[in-house]
């Protein structure tokens, strides 16, 4: 299955690709365009790639025949480390997929998956009324 | 307003700050500010829309907006320019902004104590009383003990 980026994922200058488990990761490679203080990258910029992944393996989970509008409820970012200046990668897991809600947890690192930067709780309205 | 200086470094500051690194990329402006708060302004672009068809703006940057206003405003809640991290930031969308409308960012610090600001913040697309998103949460002064 090929990702398809938001304009906006597209101007982060997101990628994306499958671990060995077959589990998105969106990376987000360092650039002046998501600094923040000096050294470091933007707590916004890691929020945006935490968001991008949430919504990327839930419309993934969802597959090509279920295309509800995804409607962002909430999201809460909490961040461990300073994210120095290097690539970011993301992955994120649907704690519980509803008919309505999506409930889900994304994490981004940057060497060890083991030592993340950031964490977010993200929870997403599923609207299938106008569709 | 008695102390002019202040007033005018700190509009300064910011409109630096505005034209470096991912601030840039998003393109937030300066828009007031005041004694503990701040407000930044995030001009449309469809560079930063989540979907084509829909023209609605990502959350992302409204995100990075927040971030950067609520931050800003414990350095003028405190006075003190020193080094701080964000520890979380919960952001609740009410709405999804109208696709070619600036939106405005309103973060306010209403507590510090020696390690930690508590900000909160409100941002919306052209009427106050109609917020699109409000977001809460907590800074850390890196330097302290």
């Amino acid at each position: 299955m090929t990702t398809i980026f938001s304009p906006y994922a597209q101007s982060m200058g997101f990628t994306s690709e499958r671990d060995g488990d077959g589990r998105l990761v969106i990376s987000m490679p360092f650039g002046d365009g998501v600094r923040g203080r000096p050294g470091f990258v933007h707590g916004g910029a890691l929020a945006g790639l935490l968001e991008t992944v949430a919504y990327l393996t839930l419309a993934d989970a969802l597959g090509e025949d279920d295309k509800p509008l995804l409607k962002p409820v909430n999201m809460t970012a909490t961040y461990m480390r300073g994210a120095v200046e290097a690539t970011t990668h993301a992955r994120a897991t649907i704690e519980r997929l509803g008919k309505r809600i999506a409930n889900i947890e994304a994490v981004a690192w940057q060497e060890d998956p083991d030592k993340p930067v950031a964490i977010a709780q993200i929870n997403v309205m599923l609207d299938r009324s106008g569709r | 307003m008695s102390d002019n200086h202040f007033e005018f470094d700190a509009a300064r500051l910011i409109r630096t700050m505005a034209k470096n690194g991912h601030n840039l990329l998003i393109g937030t402006q300066y828009h007031a500010h005041g004694d503990g708060w701040c407000e930044l302004a995030l001009p449309y672009s469809e560079a930063l829309v989540t979907d084509t068809a829909s023209g609605i703006l990502a959350s992302g940057p409204i995100f990075t907006l927040m971030d950067m206003a609520t931050s800003l405003s414990i350095w003028l809640k405190t006075g003190i320019f020193q080094p701080q991290a964000t520890l979380d930031l919960r952001i609740d969308y009410l709405r999804p902004a109208k696709p070619g409308q600036t939106v405005i960012g309103h973060g306010e610090c209403y507590h510090v104590t020696r390690s930690i600001a508590f900000i909160r913040g409100h941002a919306h697309d052209g009427d106050p009383d109609k917020p699109i998103a409000h977001v809460a949460g907590t800074y850390f002064f890196t330097a302290s003990a």
